[in-house]
């Protein structure tokens, strides 16, 4: 394996910790093990990956709070199961990036495809670009803040979490949602089934100030947003409701 | 003499039989379809159907009790650095806590561990009660993925990946809102009391594509030490089975019809899936064709109920199988010490199967604090183990007689049929002919 403290890497600030691993060279699996290996107190805090070229599982299982920026753009489930990680991603992610990530960070700067922070539990997942159909699918507690447009069917039974829209949202959002939240700039095609829009209240736009803060977004105001939730009509099964489903 | 004009004797239909017209009554009466517990219960040609040729001439016997009969067998060998060694080829099937009280789980761990064999979580997560008492344990990876996080994955001996199950193949899951304490609610981060629905796709990937990055994913979260099965329902054993290894699988869990639930449509439960025996030859077939039969390990589960049984899905080409029901009736589920309170219910021991309303008088399907204290984990766990090792002597009892010194030596050929429609199932003669219907043109 060949890892190096590459200091002196082009146009990168100098940072002595910073350990660069170019994915040109070495396995996916030497990467993770790498990370994997990182123990608690491990001044190994830096990580910069180099020519992911749409690896899937690229920094999957991370579980110290390292920071990870990953050069290039990358496939399938980038940062899954994330625990603790500050990972970001300069080009975009394929299918479920962030799943079921439990805590630290995740930056994307360009576009996401499906099933973005799937099952999440916890965290911040930030899209800069757009995010593809199922955003936030089943999620259970993750923050999802997306620059740009979501797909249809986002949100699909999100249990618990904030997803927050700038741009606008495809077919049938929050499609049998449970206790998330839903916060959308733009216009939303259509609500799914028991997911209605709800009042703003004060509480609201404080989490909502509070995530667009921590995404660094500067040009959006809480108040410009609608928050959509569930109507809470089918959590419990009753034959009358047949037609909704 | 004089005759007279008998009377037409009342004749009941075969077709609307009591269950259908009741069923008829039932629906027209509430507007809702029955829901249950447990698998299929209408007779499917099954293991009873097949009997074992035992030695004679052309074959010797190995001595009971004298000669050795192995029984163990190695889980995950393909890619995991750490598979599964077990000292017997019967495994305990994924049950939900949630479902299952938690002293019901502990005792599923207690038993299995001393039987030598492992247990499995569920769709709810993984409990200490389990872990705890459980010296192997496979870790559901299932759709709702409730309970999921990485540091239990990473506690687990194996994962096994959920596509379906035999009793409803395509189907979710709906754990009613009555079985919903502080703790499952936690457990599955969603509030007490509201009926908790478990999705039939996984969020994440569709297809067989899909599903070989999803294993890699999960290898490589695991630094590739864990097995990975892939459990599916008993549809299309060929094609689910070749594309589980296809997809990266160490081991393919195949559930057939008579496999239980927590609780699915009883209309479900009854016409979506195939029988266990007509699972096995196919996914067999599927393993041979792509040489890796013995491989990929393959376990079958779905009606097994005794030594017999587990002879025969191994003479049939599985590794191992796997017990669910028959577990839970191990361990005292629906046994004739509770019948008053069974009665009260508006059923009898044997028959009862709202596992999901939680008020099981057993205490193993319910998360009632009162009743789940009837399951004393340490002496429900002996029974189970007590039962496991039964089983184990019996097929031993039958590999002997037919001169097998492992159980994984049991063959085809050391099998008949007993009806046309098992013999073409399980692609061995019926009985008395070298007739195997469906093959050799006819």
């Amino acid at each position: 394996m060949n890892i190096s403290n590459v200091a002196t890497a082009p146009s990168r600030e100098m940072d002595f910790a910073r350990r660069v691993f170019d994915l040109g060279e070495n396995s996916l699996r030497e990467l993770n093990q790498a990370l994997h290996n990182l123990g608690p107190g491990s001044n190994e805090t830096s990580w910069e990956v180099l020519n992911p070229k749409g690896s899937h599982s690229v920094a999957v299982g991370v579980d110290q709070p390292v920071a990870i920026d990953v050069r290039g753009s990358v496939g399938y489930y980038c940062g899954g199961m994330n625990a603790g990680g500050a990972i970001t991603v300069h080009g975009s992610v394929g299918p479920g990036v962030g799943e079921n990530m439990m805590s630290g960070s995740i930056v994307v700067k360009g576009d996401a495809s499906q099933y973005a922070g799937a099952t999440g539990r916890g965290g911040l997942l930030v899209i800069e670009g757009n995010a593809s159909s199922r955003c936030g699918i089943s999620m259970k507690g993750i923050n999802i803040v997306v620059r740009g447009n979501i797909g249809h069917m986002s949100a699909f039974m999100a249990q618990s979490g904030n997803l927050v829209v700038l741009g606008d949202a495809g077919d049938a959002l929050g499609d049998s949602i449970y206790e998330a939240r839903l916060f959308v700039r733009g216009k939303v095609k259509s609500l799914g089934a028991d997911c209605i829009k709800k009042e703003m209240r004060p509480e609201h736009i404080a989490i909502l100030q509070d995530l667009l803060d921590r995404a660094g977004i500067k040009d959006a105001k809480p108040e410009e947003f609608t928050r959509y939730g569930s109507a809470r009509t089918l959590y419990n099964f009753n034959i009358d409701n047949a037609d909704a489903y | 003499m004089t005759y007279h004009n008998p009377p037409t004797t009342p004749r009941k239909s075969a077709t609307f039989d009591e269950y259908a017209m009741s069923e008829i009554r039932r629906a027209a009466a509430t507007g809702i379809y029955d829901i249950r517990g447990s698998g299929a219960k209408r007779k499917v040609p099954h293991f009873d159907d097949l009997l074992f040729l035992g030695a004679s001439i052309s074959r010797y016997p190995l001595e009971g009790y004298r000669e050795r009969c192995d029984t163990s067998v190695v889980l995950g060998s393909r890619h995991a650095k750490k598979p599964i060694e077990l000292k017997i080829p019967i495994t305990i099937a994924g049950m939900s806590f949630g479902s299952l009280s938690g002293p019901a789980k502990e005792a599923l761990g207690r038993g299995a561990t001393i039987a030598g064999t492992s247990t499995t979580t569920g769709d709810g997560g993984m409990t200490e009660e389990e872990r705890g008492h459980s010296k192997q344990l496979v870790y559901q990876y299932l759709p709702s993925r409730y309970g999921m996080n990485p540091r239990d994955l990473r506690r687990a001996d194996a994962i096994e990946i959920v596509v379906g199950q035999g009793a409803k193949p395509g189907g979710g899951g709906m754990l009613l809102g009555q079985k919903i304490s502080d703790r499952v609610a936690e457990m599955r981060t969603l509030p007490k009391g509201i009926d908790q629905r478990s999705a039939c796709r996984h969020p994440d990937w569709t297809g067989p594509d899909d599903l070989e990055i999803k294993i890699l994913e999960i290898r490589e979260i695991t630094d590739w030490e864990k097995p990975i099965y892939v459990k599916v329902g008993g549809a299309r054993p060929y094609y689910d089975t070749a594309l589980a290894v296809k997809a990266g699988a160490d081991v393919v869990v195949l559930d057939g019809m008579q496999g239980g639930t927590a609780a699915t449509q009883e209309v479900f439960i009854e016409h979506v899936g195939q029988p266990t025996l007509a699972c096995i030859r196919p996914a067999v077939k599927a393993l041979q064709d792509l040489g890796m039969h013995r491989k990929v390990q393959l376990i079958v589960s779905g009606g097994i109920r005794n030594g017999a049984d587990v002879a025969k899905a191994l003479a049939l080409g599985a590794d191992a199988v796997s017990i669910g029901t028959a577990a839970l009736i191990a361990l005292g589920d629906n046994d004739p010490h509770w019948e008053d309170e069974y009665q009260k219910l508006g059923t009898t021991a044997g028959a009862y199967d709202d596992w999901h309303e939680g008020k099981d008088p057993a205490g193993i399907t319910t998360q009632d604090p009162e009743l789940m204290k009837r399951v004393d984990p340490v002496v429900a766990g002996r029974r189970l183990a007590n039962y496991l090792k039964v089983m184990t002597l019996e097929a031993q009892t039958i590999a002997r007689a037919c001169g097998k010194n492992h159980l994984h030596n049991l063959e085809p050929e050391d099998l008949c049929a007993l009806s046309i429609e098992a013999a073409a199932m399980a692609g061995v003669p019926l009985a008395g002919t070298n007739w195997v219907p469906g093959q050799g043109g006819f």
